[in-house]
């Protein structure tokens, strides 16, 4: 399976990168914009048998290791892999 | 007395370290090997400064999980003392031996200056041979030192007086442009709730000479001594007794 991992400075934690962004677009006249987070995206392929057990694998390693509760919030998707095995 | 530097892929620190504590402090200091899971007999471990493991991901995030960090998560569990510097400050929150964790200084910007602090704590095996609010100068080198924590365990922790550490201007005054990455509440280093584990981004072992440019940073390691000294003294009082 594809797993695709969106990380993000938690809400309400300054986010220094975001604020730089932001202020950068609106220089360029881009008007309309707010609350700019500069996140990471972390994709991998993982080897499961459905995706309940996928979900709940993801889970353990954004809790362990791709994300820091104290600071980043997390959301992810799963997709069988064109061609690949489901 | 006995002191183990840890010594990961990318420290930068561990050399100055053992300097700062052989040649300087004449301390009996060896090198540790991330690899290894033996913390041979020391009775303060540090975590050096540097880049460990490039930093990939987050600061810290993958050297918690070398093997020698079972080991001091399970010697700081015992009551031992570690002491993390700048990177080393920053594995000890992913390893979650202190509360919190460090983010980009708000200016975007690496930094390398020196820095006024004041002691917040000096009650603590960290601090103890400094005077309760001292302003101490030592000088930090770093791109993630913003100190962010929840604001209930903040809070908690101020009323502990874990925080041992605050960015202050020369005067020991607290204003924000003093405050050099802008941390919460312009706090620069940590203990754990029993004061046995001490986190800071400054580098005490960058000022342990004239030469260098101060001779504040001994004020920690002097501390640290005299405190295992106690208690040892008070070990042995016990036995004998």
């Amino acid at each position: 399976m594809l797993v695709k991992v969106f990380v993000t400075p938690r809400k309400g934690i300054l986010d220094p990168q975001g604020r730089a962004v932001e202020q950068s677009l609106k220089t360029l006249g881009f008007a309309g914009v707010a609350a700019v987070r500069v996140g990471r995206y972390i994709v991998l392929e993982l080897d499961a048998p459905n995706f309940e057990r996928a979900r709940e694998t993801v889970r353990q390693m954004c809790g362990q290791l791709l994300t820091n509760p104290n600071i980043e919030d997390y959301t992810f998707e799963i997709e069988p892999i064109e061609g690949g095995p489901r | 007395m006995k002191w183990g530097v840890v010594r990961f892929p990318g420290s930068l620190d561990d050399a100055d370290t053992l300097w700062a504590l052989n040649q300087v402090m004449g301390q009996e200091a060896r090198a540790l090997w991330h690899k290894d899971e033996d913390l041979a007999d020391v009775q303060c471990v540090v975590l050096p400064g540097g880049f460990s493991y490039g930093d990939y991901l987050r600061c810290g995030a993958i050297a918690r999980f070398a093997p020698i960090m079972k080991s001091v998560v399970r010697f700081a569990g015992d009551g031992g003392l570690v002491l993390g510097i700048c990177n080393g400050f920053q594995i000890l929150c992913e390893a979650h031996l202190l509360p919190g964790a460090l983010m980009r200084n708000r200016s975007l910007a690496f930094i390398c200056e020196r820095v006024s602090l004041r002691v917040e704590n000096a009650a603590t095996p960290f601090t103890c041979a400094a005077r309760q609010g001292e302003v101490l100068w030592l000088p930090i080198k770093h791109g993630e030192g913003l100190y962010v924590a929840p604001a209930e365990e903040l809070r908690a922790m101020e009323e502990r007086g874990q925080v041992l550490l605050r960015y202050t201007d020369a005067m020991g005054q607290e204003r924000d442009d003093a405050n050099p990455n802008g941390s919460t509440r312009a706090i620069a280093g940590v203990a754990n709730e029993t004061f046995n584990v001490f986190g800071l981004m400054p580098h005490p072992e960058h000022a342990v000479e004239p030469a260098l440019g101060g001779e504040d940073g001994l004020k920690i390691f002097r501390s640290i001594i005299a405190s295992v000294e106690r208690t040892s003294a008070a070990a042995s009082t016990a036995a004998s007794s």
